[in-house]
């Protein structure tokens, strides 16, 4: 089945927040972002701004009626700077016009004067000031300290990876409608829609109740709005609070790139030990989390960097500890991945570094420690493990003898062009590592002329889960399709609702669905069988009729419905899901934190010029565990968009921000993610399946996030190939591999540093490029 | 007053013709389909398209409605996704869904209004063509090898029109709906009744295509009172006179794509502006534009630089000459007077002996501002470098003819030691800083290997 918005989509009749039509007498807002990255505010001057024409009024802090708070999981994030500031962009004044242009113009004239305070950009220098959003937090397996005895090879090293521009097209954005009693309905372009309602909620002192929160969906989100669109929507909210007007405030895409966090940058220090045979015995790792001024997701996100800090092999012996660092950057925030992809990309490296050392391909390090049905992962879960499967598969049914064989041909004669290869095995956990996240409701009402609206908790941004719901409730009334409608995520519909994020979105909403589906089609059941006399279990519902012992009777599903209400049976479900069995306890930090893991191996082919340092992504063979694929056009289509995304992470996706915590690379003009060449010559998916009974909806496994960890791969083949060319040049494991450090690599001496660093080029994290 | 057609509607508008042509048609029009995504012609969620007549034959381009004034499509036909929508699909929007190209929708109708251009553009029904023509498109979602294949099927429908007119093949294919049949005398009489109608009499802005200056000035411009140079037809044109190209300064990026005179002396013409902007930017965008808006990195300026152009500027009363390379005194600073507006370029044909080449480095390939750009124009006598001109953007705040390192390496032999001492004197004379698109240590590497690259053959850094 084709993704059920393809239709209106291909002909621009899709509505995104900004095409909401709009009530008369609406107000556009923009907000004011402090212009310096750490200080404290002396005066604030919005007079010439008020006089601006249009202009309706500025609030700030001092206007708030509730609490200046939007912190979720930590409360330490002001809606609007109070007294100091502590990233550049963060919003000090909102100023509400009469016109757009009204509003942005009013936002150049106001005045604000900082007494500027020290900056901080680099995690590494926040830890050593004690500068945490929560305290440090350990995963331990094994005893590392005695096992590095064991090992024949040991190998410490550094690794880092930079941040990532979600660059969801559709901007952030949100229209919040004053109503009747005090009440407000705010439209959002948000993952998180009870987020959203909770934020509005804390600042307006407005309940819950009163707080209606609408969301269609979004032009892309990849994790940048489950937490962050949460300002825009309590920002218009409260002016349209105070104003008793519809305020607007849909983001100019500068505004929006400088004003919400990224993927977190890491910077981790690792130690891995292995016995003469290549198995890893031991692996510490100390991460560096970037987290910047404010908790936002940060402690989640670093929770599953531990979770995934060993990707898809068995470690006995690991010590894994991350910090939380408070740097003078906008809050990082959840991404596609959300932690696990630093965790894969940290473990990679060590295992590179010990491949390069020992003259070995990595691969074969990679192979001998593949996670196996039964070995413990460091927070205590036992693997169901696919990942061998998925790499001899992959290994086996793309050559990968023939493929380096290929490329060792290709280098031997060419000296300006060099082809690299690597493989990436992925694992992933599905599931919200928050244990109470793991609930979902399903509302489903089914009319009296057979239609069927449904409304859940899932947000649509693209990832087709509002088509899987709708075959979830088509299957099991086995009716066509084109009598359901899912209809928009709605507070008052279904409240207290977990974001659309952890991949684990169909999964939830889906089972929810399943289970409302399932009781108004059981009560009509059990009328159609008192009504023909037979046991309820002969009665089953398919292709629109009612059959009797597989035998078709002429009731179909409108008559049948129409009889349900004649005769007064409930034709709606409210239905709740909670994912079985999972747990996790944090004072110890082990558990079953998972309904089930992905897993997949990726081969990736590229190919350096080795004058300019330029290359091209040749190709990305994948397996993929796809348990039993529900849609498998949605979910090749996952898999491809996954990988590109993965990809441009690892090579020209670069977030740079000068040493004063501004961000350079705040335009698409100046931050570049992957165009239609630039994408790999080939992706092969091949589709992995496996039998196991599994927690999915379906069987069908979750798939939004894991595979954009098979781009990580495309960092290894590029310095795979880079060695090729310079097999003595020292270069750090540093992600992005972007042209420019290809060049430099390629053209690195031995020893560290001899490539002397410019003035105003700092070693550390996603600073002064 | 603005003129023009939007889809089926005759458009008649006192708003501001510096509004760009985004905002009227979704704020005004409430044509809501075009989308908003970066406001500075860098994802292609605002792709329209625009008809008009030229020598009686209607033609469309693809453009970024985010950087057009209303005031460069009047007496003209502007396309969005609405006036492709008929009943059903079309079989555009049909290969997308049935290869799944669209994900989160929002930038699919600018993918969709791109490929409509490719199959009104009447190139060869080749899937490369069919790619190019989105070029200038961002998907965060797909990965784009749905698109891929959507594009694929979409030239192999096209194969099916051979030499008919693109417009009576596609209306006749149900591409597009039926009233697209009458654009052409709409246009027409649109045109007559315009006939002699100008607008803004005392400028303070003079714009081009508007590709730099509304990413720069997208606030201001929008009640400023502009002079719009785009539709100037004495500004239009590419011609040959002699030995020398005469390039109107209101010439596209795409005019000089297609020129058959440029692409029989430049060979690798099509390779090179591959590396400029994208379709609908270089649809646009003006090579005066490029020289004018004086970026150190403007890649026509450092092509036109290595081939030592001339241009000629004029108040309304006098015209005067200046060699390109003598026109920027410093960053954004211009050896030209206020009221002196840039008429034609010119420049000598490469005669068959001239080598020339232009090189290209940016963070992503294509759509992209490069890191550093390096153009090079030289003759040989034997081994010895006769003329030699090498020019490199993004290594000095202005766009640079590297004077020094040429007058070197004039009368030198092509080798490894003469390229190399070649290049330690470019080194002195720039100074590259760093910024987002690179350290200055890795300008400074790059540029060498840019000089290197242009000599690839004789210092045989190619692999066969």
């Amino acid at each position: 089945m084709k993704n059920i918005d393809a239709y209106t989509h291909l002909r621009g009749e899709s509505i995104y927040l900004d095409d909401i039509p709009l009530i008369q007498g609406t107000l556009y807002g923009a907000a004011f972002g402090s212009p310096v990255a750490h200080g404290v505010i002396t005066s604030l001057d919005t007079s010439e701004a008020t006089a601006h024409p249009g202009v309706v009024r500025i609030f700030t802090y001092k206007d708030i009626p509730g609490e200046n708070q939007i912190g979720g999981i930590v409360p330490d994030e002001p809606l609007l700077a109070d007294h100091e500031v502590h990233f550049c962009g963060m919003p000090v004044a909102f100023v509400v016009a009469e016109s757009i242009d009204a509003a942005r113009a009013a936002v150049k004239k106001i005045k604000v004067a900082i007494e500027p305070l020290r900056v901080i950009t680099d995690p590494r220098e926040a830890q050593a000031l004690g500068e945490l959003i929560i305290p440090p937090r350990t995963f331990q397996l094994g005893n590392t300290d005695q096992a590095w005895q064991q090992c024949a090879h040991i190998f410490e090293g550094r690794a880092d990876t930079n941040g990532q521009e979600h660059l969801y097209i559709e901007t952030q954005g949100a229209y919040a409608v004053p109503q009747e009693h005090n009440a407000l309905k705010v439209y959002s372009s948000t993952q998180g829609p009870t987020a959203v309602q909770r934020a509005v909620s804390r600042v307006t002192g407005l309940p819950m109740h009163l707080v209606e929160v609408e969301v269609n969906r979004l032009g892309g989100g990849f994790g940048g709005k489950e937490d962050q669109a949460n300002t825009w929507a309590a920002l218009c909210a409260l002016a349209a609070h105070h104003l008793k007007r519809p305020v607007k405030y849909s983001l100019h895409r500068m505004e929006d790139m400088a004003m919400t966090g990224k993927r977190h940058p890491y910077s981790a220090d690792f130690k891995i030990g292995l016995n003469a045979e290549l198995k890893i015995m031991a692996y510490e790792v100390t991460f560096y989390q970037n987290a910047g001024a404010a908790a936002d997701l940060s402690p989640a996100v670093m929770e599953r960097t531990l979770f995934h800090c060993t990707n898809s092999y068995f470690v006995p012996h690991v010590k894994a500890t991350a910090y939380s660092c408070r740097t003078n950057l906008p809050p990082n925030t959840a991404f596609r991945g959300f932690g696990g992809p630093q965790g894969m990309f940290m473990i990679e490296s060590a295992i590179a570094q010990a491949a390069e050392a020992i003259g070995v391909d990595a691969a074969v390090i990679q192979e001998r420690n593949l996670l196996q049905t039964g070995d413990e992962f460091p927070y205590g879960q036992k693997a169901q493990s696919e990942a061998p499967e998925c790499w001899n598969k992959a290994t086996g049914l793309y050559n990968l003898t023939t493929l380096r064989k290929q490329v060792d041909a290709f280098n031997t004669t060419n000296k300006w062009h060099k082809k690299g290869l690597a493989c990436m095995p992925v694992c992933f956990g599905i599931s919200f590592t928050k244990t109470l996240m793991n609930q979902a409701r399903s509302l489903v009402h089914v009319y009296t002329d057979g239609s069927v609206g449904i409304t859940t908790g899932a947000v649509e941004m693209g990832q087709g889960v509002n088509t899987k719901i709708l075959q979830v409730a088509a299957n099991t009334f086995s009716i066509h399709p084109d009598r359901i409608k899912i209809h928009s995520t709605n507070t008052f519909k279904i409240a207290n609702t977990s974001p659309s994020a952890a991949s684990a979105t169909a999964d939830l909403n889906g089972k929810a669905t399943l289970l409302a589906c399932t009781a108004i089609a059981d009560r009509l059941r059990k009328m159609a069988a008192e009504e023909l006399s037979v046991a309820i279990n002969a009665i089953t519902l398919q292709d629109e009729f009612v059959w009797v012992n597989g035998m078709k009777t002429d009731r179909d599903w409108k008559s049948l419905v129409m009889a349900g209400h004649t005769k007064r049976i409930g034709l709606s479900e409210h239905a709740h899901y909670a994912t079985p069995d999972i747990h996790f306890d944090a004072t110890r930090e082990k558990g079953h934190p998972f309904a089930y893991h992905v897993y997949g191996t990726g081969i990736i082919g590229v190919t350096v010029d080795c004058l300019r340092g330029t290359y091209t992504v040749d190709s990305v063979k994948v397996v993929h565990d796809f348990g039993s694929s529900m849609n498998t056009a949605v979910d090749i289509g996952q898999i491809e968009g996954g990988i590109v995304q993965g990809i441009g992470w690892m090579t020209m996706e670069e977030v740079v921000y000068d040493k004063e915590g501004r961000l350079r690379s705040n335009a698409l003009s100046t931050y570049k993610v992957p165009d239609i060449y630039s994408v790999p010559k080939e992706i092969a998916i091949d589709f992995l399946q496996t039998p196991h009974d599994n927690l999915a909806i379906f069987r069908s496994k979750a798939v939004g996030e894991p595979p954009l960890m098979y781009g990580i791969g495309a960092y290894f083949a590029l310095r795979n190939a880079i060695r090729a060319f310079n097999k003595k040049g020292h270069f750090p494991f540093d992600a992005p591999m972007t042209p420019e450090k290809v060049l430099m690599a390629l053209y690195a001496t031995p020893q560290e540093g001899t490539i002397p660093p410019h003035e105003e080029t700092s070693k550390h994290l996603a600073v002064d490029k | 007053m603005i003129k023009f057609i939007l889809n089926n509607k005759d458009i008649a508008t006192s708003l501001p013709p510096g509004m760009v042509l985004l905002d009227f048609v979704r704020y005004h029009q409430h044509l809501t389909g075009t989308k908003v995504g970066c406001n500075e012609g860098d994802c292609g969620a605002c792709t329209m398209l625009v008809g008009e007549l030229n020598n009686n034959e209607l033609r469309y381009r693809s453009l970024t409605s985010c950087l057009t004034p209303l005031g460069n499509v009047h007496g003209k036909h502007v396309v969005t996704i609405e006036g492709l929508n008929m009943e059903g699909l079309n079989p555009i929007q049909q290969a997308m869904q049935d290869e799944s190209a669209t994900q989160c929708g929002f930038c699919t109708p600018g993918f969709v209004v791109s490929l409509a251009g490719f199959c009104l553009s009447g190139k060869s029904a080749t899937q490369q063509n069919a790619i190019a023509a989105v070029d200038g498109n961002i998907c965060r979602c797909t990965g784009y090898k749905s698109i891929e294949r959507a594009a694929a099927k979409i030239a192999h429908l096209m194969q099916a029109r051979q030499d008919t007119d693109p417009i009576s093949f596609l209306s006749a294919n149900r591409f597009l709906p039926g009233w697209f049949a009458e654009i052409k005398q709409r246009l027409y009489l649109l045109g007559t009744e315009l006939n002699g109608q100008s607008h803004a009499t005392t400028a303070t802005e003079w714009l081009g295509g508007g590709t730099d200056v509304y990413v720069q000035k997208h606030d201001s411009l929008k009640d400023a009172a502009i002079r719009f140079l785009f539709d100037d037809t004495r500004l239009k044109g590419i011609s040959r006179q002699g030995n020398r190209c005469i390039i109107g300064a209101a010439a596209t990026v795409t005019d000089l794509y297609e020129s058959p005179l440029l692409q029989q002396h430049f060979p690798r013409l099509n390779e090179h502006i591959k590396l400029i902007s994208s379709t609908p930017i270089r649809n646009i965008a003006t090579v005066g534009g490029n020289l004018i808006n004086a970026s150190p990195i403007g890649d026509l300026t450092i092509f036109l630089l290595a081939l030592d152009a001339v241009l000629v500027f004029s108040n309304g009363d006098q015209q005067r000459e200046i060699p390109l390379r003598k026109l920027y005194k410093g960053y954004k600073n211009l050896d030209r007077q206020a009221d002196e507006q840039l008429e034609t370029i010119s420049f000598a044909l490469p005669a068959s002996d001239t080598r020339f080449n232009f090189e290209k480095v940016s963070k992503r390939t294509n759509l992209d501002i490069a890191s550093v750009n390096s153009a090079c124009c030289y003759t040989l006598e034997g081994n010895q470098i006769q003329d030699i001109r090498i020019s490199a953007g993004g290594v000095a705040p202005i766009p640079k003819l590297l004077e020094q390192t040429n007058a070197f390496l004039k009368g030198q032999p092509i080798t490894e030691i003469s390229i190399n001492k070649a290049i330690a004197i470019a080194q002195t004379e720039i100074a590259p800083i760093s910024d987002a698109r690179g350290t200055a240590d890795y300008k400074r590497l790059l540029l060498g290997q840019l000089i290197k690259a242009h000599f690839i053959t004789a210092l045989q850094l190619t692999d066969h």
